[in-house]
């Protein structure tokens, strides 16, 4: 008889080897990525073929071959500005009316559609004019993810197709999706996506064993997150969460490239710029402000138009410049103390990540708010990536740690005015359920609308629109008769389901929505249809390990009953269920799906008679205890 | 014999052996089972009561999340996700509800068999509770400095401290009627407070 190997319950036991892919911690960044390997809980990042760099500039430059990433798609800002793409993370899930309102802050252009929303009434997501190119941000954010693969799978020597992938906190729905469908472009299959701060947390938590309230200041390229989270005997627990998915370092190389401009104007020199040249112009601002963290003044030469000028720009001037923007986070961190009801004494420690965090006047703002000297001793550009790849491992070999996270934001639905019905609060602990019933305000209404929105503003039209479905075939009723109740999902990545039904009639009406932001199943496959990576083989090999796990589950389920209940077995029934069990796992070695589904299958009805007598005696045992209980 | 006419046990959906109602994971597969229907008392183990104790109570609850997260199963079948997902949200639900007091109250009048004042078409019919909410509003509105909200934050806390044990008592004596309008007073003080706090911050960043 084979061994058992017995397990806890809820104890992940170790996938086979034929599962036990290797899964990496990806931090995909406004303006720098990172890809970490966590192995035994000792994470570390993957740098590039000469053991230098780990970062990856979060650039693409789109020539006439492959697209290239990084370092080298950077260069050819000073050459071939028009055909490079940088922050693209920005216009995640963004749909054309978001895109309006950053217009002029975007170093390329953006296409506009005729229209701004598809047939089925969702939102179209932005296209970027790139050369001779029309790219989505998700086709984009796939090639810096297909970089970072190509990069994991060159240093580990094996090949990477899980990762857990960080998002900011902030991220509404739209976002995350099309996170999630960059993943699914570059072949990656998303274990988990984790909220950075989150990530940061537990790349400190496990390092220094830490137990309390800690507060996370994330301040990156593009995004701003403030978290608040409770560690305490390895769970970490997200206690509230904020931010502002448009601030960050890119902004204050704005402020900076402004600056220059109109000291060039002051001089005399025209402030005209075409995009090429405002993207040298932030390169150059972002070098005055990097060279500002350690100097007091910085000298820069710009060259635009044919007229070069010189600039010196000093500390005190570049911190008034940004005083706006640190202002903004240190009302927003206030906000989300205030949210969870913590005073900044509380606050164990603060930890300061992202790049933007380097900058000293970040620095004293956030020691000021928290009156304490922030945490640092971990790369504020590598401590996302670790954490990510902490939870990757964890996920896939198993963890005495436990992140319990939050939603960011507000969920809700449009009821009668345009006002806005919150179903599930920001800082509510995912994953969650929740529903909402709701009524007719018309005799015979025989179908209404459903429109999901996103936000803490009471007016629909201030919150961010997610989805808009018609739950029709309603019966005929009085006004306020039919019971139609909504259903809210939000699972552990912190995406969203929809769905809604009438209750009174017990007709089934249920119509499922997931917020596709843009991207559609149909783009979606033509996108992978036209990628490189091999979707279909991809999509049939997981297929065939879901079937295995599922077959060894059910193989390791029968035998844990043949030894609770080896009286009850049948010689009979004990020889059907060893030949299925000995067929199933000859379909298992094997790699036809269907084989594998039909056998277990097989082995479900072999077992089936055993599986009634273990029930009927179950039953009569209960029922005896009840005689017994009766005559005491 | 149906196995639906003893609802003490059902069947295991891995095994398909029997499995206690209220099982989480099968004890002789070890698969995750569903929620089920228990109430948000019996999943921490207790017998309903509006006086808990609420760090004994989060104890139980990390120590059960950390079996049944999610995280605990990305490397299962889809069923088993699904389970986890289902079995995380029941458990974050219940956690939630006793967590705050107010939706403890209107909890237990749910499960007590009342509707519960100020939810979806029930007004408020207390015309002293609304005039002690228009006064508090009004003072609130009227303040201007930091030590005057301070000092209103401090009085509504050791009101609904008050209401708080007062609401214990109506419950445990199953007073519903009294217990109904304690936790109305409680969610305007709750919300009161609530306000007096953002009104300070708004003063603070101004």
């Amino acid at each position: 008889m084979a061994l058992l190997k017995i397990h806890e319950p809820g104890e992940t036991p170790l996938p086979h080897e034929d599962e036990r892919q290797i899964a990496v911690g990806i931090d995909l960044g406004t303006t720098n990525s990172v890809v970490a390997i966590s192995r035994e809980e000792k994470p570390e990042v993957l740098r590039d073929k000469s053991g230098g760099n780990a970062i990856v500039p979060s650039v693409v430059y789109y020539g006439e071959d492959t697209p290239i990433v990084g370092e080298a798609a950077r260069d050819h800002i000073n050459t071939d500005a028009s055909r490079v793409v940088s922050s693209v993370k920005r216009l995640m899930g963004r749909g054309l009316e978001d895109v309006k309102l950053v217009a002029g802050t975007l170093p390329y252009d953006v296409e506009i559609p005729e229209k701004s929303e598809t047939d089925n009434g969702e939102p179209m997501m932005v296209r970027l004019n790139v050369g001779n190119r029309v790219l989505t941000p998700v086709e984009v954010s796939a090639d810096i993810l297909r970089a970072l693969r190509a990069r994991a799978e060159e240093s580990l020597d094996q090949p990477v197709e899980k990762a857990v992938i960080t998002v900011p906190a902030y991220f509404d729905d739209g976002a995350r999706t099309a996170t999630k469908d960059a993943a699914k472009l570059a072949g990656i299959e998303v274990l988990r996506l984790v909220n950075e701060p989150t990530a940061a947390a537990l790349a400190y938590g496990l390092d220094n064993g830490v137990e309390g309230l800690y507060a996370v200041y994330d301040l990156g390229g593009g995004t701003f997150d403030i978290s608040l989270l409770k560690m305490q005997k390895g769970v970490f627990q997200v206690k509230a969460t904020g931010g502002d998915a448009a601030l960050g370092g890119d902004d204050f190389d704005h402020t900076i490239a402004e600056y220059l401009l109109a000291e060039r104007k002051e001089g005399g020199a025209s402030d005209a710029l075409d995009a090429s040249d405002a993207k040298r112009l932030l390169k150059t601002a972002r070098k005055v402000k990097e060279g500002l963290t350690d100097q007091d003044a910085v000298e820069v030469a710009v060259a635009l138009n044919g007229v070069e000028t010189t600039h010196t720009v000093t500390r005190d001037v570049f911190e008034a410049m940004i005083a706006k923007l640190v202002t903004r986070t240190a009302t927003i961190t206030e906000q989300v103390l205030d949210d969870a009801d913590v005073l900044p004494e509380d606050v164990k420690g603060v930890v300061l990540v992202g790049g933007s965090t380097r900058v000293p006047a970040v620095r004293k703002a956030v020691a000021d708010l928290f009156e304490q000297e922030p945490l640092s001793d971990i790369d504020p550009d590598e401590v996302v990536a670790l954490g990510a790849a902490l939870q990757a491992e964890a996920l896939t070999g198993g963890s005495d740690n436990l992140l319990l996270d939050v939603t960011p934001l507000s969920l809700g639905l449009e009821t009668m005015g345009g006002i806005v019905e919150k179903v599930i609060d920001r800082n509510t602990p995912i994953p969650v359920s929740k529903a909402q019933e709701f009524t007719t305000y018309q005799d015979g209404q025989s179908a209404m609308m459903i429109h999901v929105v996103q936000g803490e503003r009471e007016m629909v039209d201030q919150c961010r629109s997610l989805a808009r479905f018609a739950l029709t075939g309603i019966p005929s009723m009085a006004a306020g008769a039919a019971r139609i109740r909504v259903q809210f999902n939000v699972d552990a990545d912190g995406l969203l389901t929809v769905s809604a039904r009438e209750e009174t009639t017990g007709v089934e009406q249920e119509v499922a929505v997931k917020p596709t932001y843009g991207i559609n199943e149909i783009d979606m496959a033509n996108m992978l249809r036209e990628s490189m990576i091999h979707a279909r083989e991809d999509m049939e090999m997981r297929l065939l390990t879901e079937a295995r796990v599922e077959a060894r589950r059910n193989i390791l389920a029968v035998r844990a009953a043949m030894d609770a209940d080896r009286a009850l077995l049948t010689p009979e029934d004990d020889q059907n269920i060893a030949d299925a069990i000995a067929k199933l796992e000859t379909a298992m070695a094997g790699d036809d799906r269907d084989v594998v589904n039909e056998a277990a299958e097989a082995l479900e009805n072999a077992s089936r008679p055993f599986a009634e007598s273990r029930m009927d005696s179950r039953i009569r045992q209960a029922l005896a205890g009840q005689n017994v209980d009766e005559v005491n | 014999m149906s196995n639906t006419d003893h609802p003490a046990h059902k069947v295991c959906w891995s095994c398909k052996g029997p499995v206690d109602a209220s099982a989480l994971f099968c004890d002789t597969c070890n698969a995750i089972q569903a929620p089920g229907q228990l109430d948000h008392f019996k999943r921490f183990g207790l017998t309903p009561s509006f006086v808990l104790d609420i760090d004994a109570i989060e104890a139980t609850y990390l120590k059960q999340q950390q079996l049944l997260h999610p995280d605990r199963f990305a490397s299962k079948s889809g069923r088993e996700q699904a389970l986890s997902s289902q079995q995380a949200a029941s458990l974050n639900e219940a956690f939630e509800t006793l967590k705050n007091p107010v939706s403890r109250a209107h909890y237990m009048l749910r499960l007590a068999g009342i509707e519960p004042e100020g939810g979806e078409g029930h007004t408020v019919n207390d015309p002293e509770l609304l005039m002690e909410a228009m006064e508090m509003r009004e003072a609130l509105h009227d303040a201007a400095d930091k030590g005057t909200i301070d000092a209103m934050i401090k009085d509504t806390r050791k009101q609904a401290r008050a209401c708080e044990a007062d609401l214990g008592d109506a419950l445990a004596s199953n007073a519903f009627d009294t217990a109904k309008k304690l936790t109305t007073r409680l969610r305007y003080l709750m919300k009161m407070t609530e306000e007096a706090r953002a009104k300070k911050s708004r003063l603070a960043a101004a």
